[in-house]
This record gives structure tokens, C-alpha cells and sequence, in this order.
């Protein structure tokens, strides 16, 4: 290492900032301004957002609350209100009976076959809406040994399940329950295992400790994953359409609504479901935003 | 008493060999090793948190190795203290006697005098997520002890605590440990916890326990 009592160039004036060092030609590298990057990048990302705004400003602008009340006063409107409500906070409890253990194995557990069944789970999510439906309409007609699924229900259960508001509800849990294991299974990742075992050495048996101490940790993705269930529902259509119908008074519900309506040029009325329909997803996604902060 | 014997257990990629080591009831073992050398295998494999391949854990002469856990009648403090992130100090205390279906009054006179024991009755009613380091390692202990098992086990009890408040935590465990008559295995990398705690000394290295004698730890230096 040279000394800077050997260095010629000691005590000499320093050079200028910037300034070229002896024996070098290159001109100093000058990293160029930020904003292009931000420009662009704020310019593009904006496009899909100022898209969904106008898309919703528009439903707002195209309707207005007399439009909204007429709809509502509407019979068929009502009963598909009414039974909306209801097949979806059906189909969202099945949902999460169904997902809890289902994420909660698949969270905490290795065993063969696990990928194939984290797979099978991401099917309804990834599948077309109308294919899901002839699926599940094939499935229930399908002969099995002299029986159907239809059949079945309709022997022991005594009731139909094609084209009445039970296929709505199966046909709302069968993709609902797909988002609700991915959020859950979410939600467990998210919760130490360590506390569990501890809780086992205490003296709890594995379901104690579930409820003891996973439970109340996971209860705010528990309600998220609801929710989430719950929205999946309302915003069914292909599957309903294809397996439960679209018969006014017995399997309609909002989202057949707004496609019968426009069948028969009812714009007006058609929007003003569209929009109740919007106000009940904001309130979903509220609800998640909320949770989904504070999960575990 | 507590006997482990030939046990082995594996741990991913990492195998604890044969490990034969014994401390006598009421006794205070202390296993020192360094880091990655297997004592947290070896506990638990101990509370059956991992499965034992091959080997033997008996308590009190009672072969405990393929009981489930809840049945163990064990004690565990693991290294990250694992508290119930929604319980209060109060249910910590509380809750292996909740789980034996322990009359509440009962519940309510073990909660208050263990607390009272444990210096945290200050504490009962605050959630555990702001309590620091010390506080929180007394209401593991606290939470390991309230069934009063026979055994108990805590690993690296001390890591990650400053000198005064590990000064005090030594204090406290061995007259905890008295008062309770509970046989302890006590996993550290540390000597000076070894020195002031042991009864009896055991080393791991590699996945191999051996037994030492109390005055090796007169050597200097503090860490395994």
C-alpha cells in the first residue's frame, strides 16, 4: 500500500467533482432522471384502474334510484334477491365446513398425494364457468350400477336436485369452496405449528388443541375465507345457468337476473341489479380488507 | 426418574444416535451443546414431539416411548416459548388444568399461587404479545409447570435474554424446580447456566450424548 507521503499527488489540490481522473478518457457516468420510470410506470398502471372506476361510474350514470326502487318493487327481482341471500350463505357455510379440514391438512401435513390434491383444489378455480355446470349436470345423470345421483336424492332424499335451487347451491359451492381452502390454507400457513405441539404436551388431544389454539387464531381468516365464499357465490353464473336454470320465481338469482333482464331489453332494470350487486361486493371486499390485514 | 435409552430419532436430514442418559427424581440435568448438535432432537424425541426409531424413554420406570403426547405427563418449554398469541397470562396458567376439566375454584387458587411463585401475579390479566423477554419466559415455565408433571423439559430457557434478567431467571428456576421436586433436563450452549444449575451434566455432540463429570465445567470459557 502506497503511503501518502510517497504519493506525488499528495497535498496537491483535489480535483473537482466529476472530474475526469488522469489516465482516463471516459467521460463521468451521470445516472439519468427518475421520472421516465415513474411516468411510465404510474401511466400504464393507471389504465386498469381508471378502467374499473368508469365501468362502475357508468352503472351509476345509466341508472337512477327510481330505476333502483322499480326493480326492487319487481316480484321476480324480489324472490331472486331473497333467494341470492340464501343459497349464498349456504353455499359459503358448506364451503367452509368443507375447507377448513381440507386446508388445515394440507397446511400442516405431508402425505402422498398432497400436490395431486392442492391440484384438484385449483380445477374449479381455473375451469369455465359453463363446463363446471355440464359437469356437475353429467354427474348427477351419470347411471352408476341402475342409479344416478338424481335418482338417489330423489328416492331417499325426496327431492329433485337439477334445475331447483339445491343445484343453485351446489353449483355455488363448487367453485366456492375452491377459493375458500386457498384462502384458509393461507390462513394456517400463517399460524406457528409450535403452538399446537405445546398444547398437545399439556395435555390436549389433536381436536383440543385445534379449537383451543388454532381456532382463535385463525378466526379472522375464517370470516375472510366466508366472505370470500360468499362472494364466489353471488357472482356464479355459468355453472347456475347450465345446472339450476334461470326460471323466474324458482331458481333465478341476481346474477340470472341481470342476463334475463337484458334477454328480454330491460336495460334499466338489468343495471339496477348490476348495481345492487356492486354494493354487495364492495361490502365483501370492505369486510376482507378489514380481516385480511389481521389474519393470525 | 427419567431414562432414555439407546434412543433414536431423526430430524430431516439429521439423526440423533442412541442417546442413553438418565437424571434421577427431582433431579436437575443439565445437556449442553452447541448449536445443531441435536439437544432439541433429543427433548423431543423425549415429549414424542418426534417420533423415536429405535430406543427407549422411560418415566418413573414407565416406558413413555410410544405414548401420544397429551399422555406423557410432560413439561416443555420450547426455545421460541410457543405462547397462545390469544390468550391472556391468566389462561396460560390455567390451561392444562382447563383441559383436565380441573374445577374452576381450584383453577383460580393453582393460577394465583403459581403466579404468585412465578413473581408474574402483576401480569395475569395482560396478553402475552407485549410482555418482554423475561416476563414471557416465566409464563412458559409457569404454563410447562401448572399440571405439576413429572417431568420437565426446557430448552435453552435462557437464550436471548439480557445478563441481569438471566441472572434472575436462574434464581428463579432452581427454586422453582425445588419447590416443585419436578426431575428437569435443561438444554443450553452455555456453561455459566450449566455451573449454577446441574445436578448432573450431560454433552451432545454430533447426535452423541455423553455423561461428564460437574467439574469439567470449571474450565474456562462460557460457551459449549
Amino acid at each position: 500500500m502506497r503511503r501518502a507521503a510517497d504519493d506525488p499527488a499528495a497535498g496537491a489540490e483535489a480535483p473537482p467533482p466529476g472530474a475526469v481522473p488522469p489516465g482516463r478518457t471516459e467521460r463521468p457516468y451521470r445516472a439519468g432522471p427518475d421520472w421516465p420510470f415513474h411516468a411510465a410506470f404510474i401511466t400504464l398502471g393507471s389504465v386498469y384502474v381508471l378502467l374499473v372506476v368508469a365501468l362502475l361510474a357508468a352503472d351509476v350514470l345509466s341508472t337512477s334510484p327510481r330505476h333502483l326502487l322499480e326493480a326492487l318493487a319487481k316480484p321476480e327481482i324480489r324472490f331472486a334477491v331473497q333467494l341470492t341471500l340464501v343459497t349464498c350463505t349456504i353455499a359459503a357455510l358448506l364451503s367452509i365446513v368443507v375447507a377448513m379440514p381440507l386446508a388445515y391438512l394440507l397446511s400442516r401435513h405431508e402425505f402422498p398425494g398432497r400436490r395431486a390434491v392442492e391440484a384438484v383444489l385449483d380445477i374449479p378455480v381455473v375451469l369455465p364457468p359453463l363446463v363446471l355446470g355440464l359437469s356437475l349436470l353429467i354427474l348427477f345423470h351419470l347411471p352408476v350400477a341402475g342409479a344416478t345421483l338424481e335418482s338417489l336424492a330423489q328416492r331417499h332424499l325426496g327431492m329433485r336436485v337439477a334445475y331447483t335451487p339445491v343445484a343453485v347451491v351446489i353449483a355455488q359451492f363448487a367453485v366456492a369452496c375452491a377459493f375458500a381452502a386457498h384462502s384458509l390454507q393461507l390462513t394456517f400457513d400463517r399460524i406457528d405449528p409450535r403452538a399446537e405441539q405445546v398444547a398437545r404436551t399439556l395435555g390436549c388431544r389433536r381436536d383440543q388443541a385445534f379449537c383451543r389454539v388454532v381456532l382463535p387464531q385463525a378466526w379472522r381468516g375464517v370470516v375472510a375465507a366466508f366472505t370470500i365464499a360468499w362472494a364466489r357465490s353471488l357472482g356464479e353464473f355459468g355453472p347456475i345457468l347450465v345446472f339450476a336454470g334461470a326460471t323466474r320465481m324458482r331458481t333465478e338469482v341476481l346474477s340470472t337476473t341481470v342476463f334475463l333482464e337484458l334477454s328480454v331489453g330491460q336495460l334499466e332494470a338489468a343495471v339496477a341489479v348490476s348495481l345492487i350487486m356492486i354494493a354487495a361486493a364492495i361490502v365483501v371486499l370492505a369486510i376482507v380488507r378489514l380481516l385480511g390485514g389481521k389474519v393470525a | 426418574m427419567i431414562e432414555v435409552c439407546g434412543l433414536t430419532v431423526r430430524s430431516g436430514g439429521f439423526r440423533l444416535a442412541a442417546a442413553d442418559l438418565e437424571v434421577p427424581s427431582g433431579g436437575y440435568g443439565v445437556l449442553m451443546g452447541r448449536t445443531g448438535s441435536g439437544k432439541t432432537t433429543l427433548l423431543e424425541g423425549i415429549c414424542g414431539l418426534r417420533p423415536a426409531t429405535a430406543g427407549a424413554v422411560r418415566l418413573d420406570g414407565i416406558d413413555i416411548t410410544g405414548a401420544p403426547l397429551s399422555a406423557r405427563d410432560i413439561g416443555y418449554v420450547p426455545q421460541d416459548l410457543a405462547l397462545f398469541p390469544t390468550m391472556s397470562v391468566r389462561d396460560h396458567l390455567g390451561f392444562a388444568l382447563r383441559v383436565r376439566r380441573v374445577p374452576r375454584a381450584e383453577i383460580a387458587t393453582r393460577v394465583a399461587t403459581l403466579a404468585e411463585s412465578l413473581e408474574i401475579a402483576h401480569l395475569v390479566e395482560r396478553g402475552v404479545r407485549d410482555l418482554s423477554g423475561g416476563e414471557a419466559r416465566r409464563v412458559a415455565l409457569g404454563r410447562a409447570l401448572s399440571f405439576r408433571p413429572r417431568l420437565l423439559l426446557l430448552d435453552e430457557p435462557l437464550a436471548a435474554v439480557d445478563e441481569a434478567t438471566r441472572d434472575r431467571l436462574c434464581v428463579l428456576l432452581r427454586r422453582i424446580q425445588r419447590e416443585h421436586g419436578v426431575t428437569t433436563l435443561h438444554v443450553t450452549h452455555s456453561r455459566d447456566e450449566a455451573r449454577r444449575l446441574a445436578d448432573i451434566l450431560y454433552v451432545i455432540e454430533r447426535g452423541v450424548v455423553t455423561a461428564r463429570p460437574l467439574a469439567s465445567l470449571a474450565a474456562a470459557g462460557d460457551d459449549a
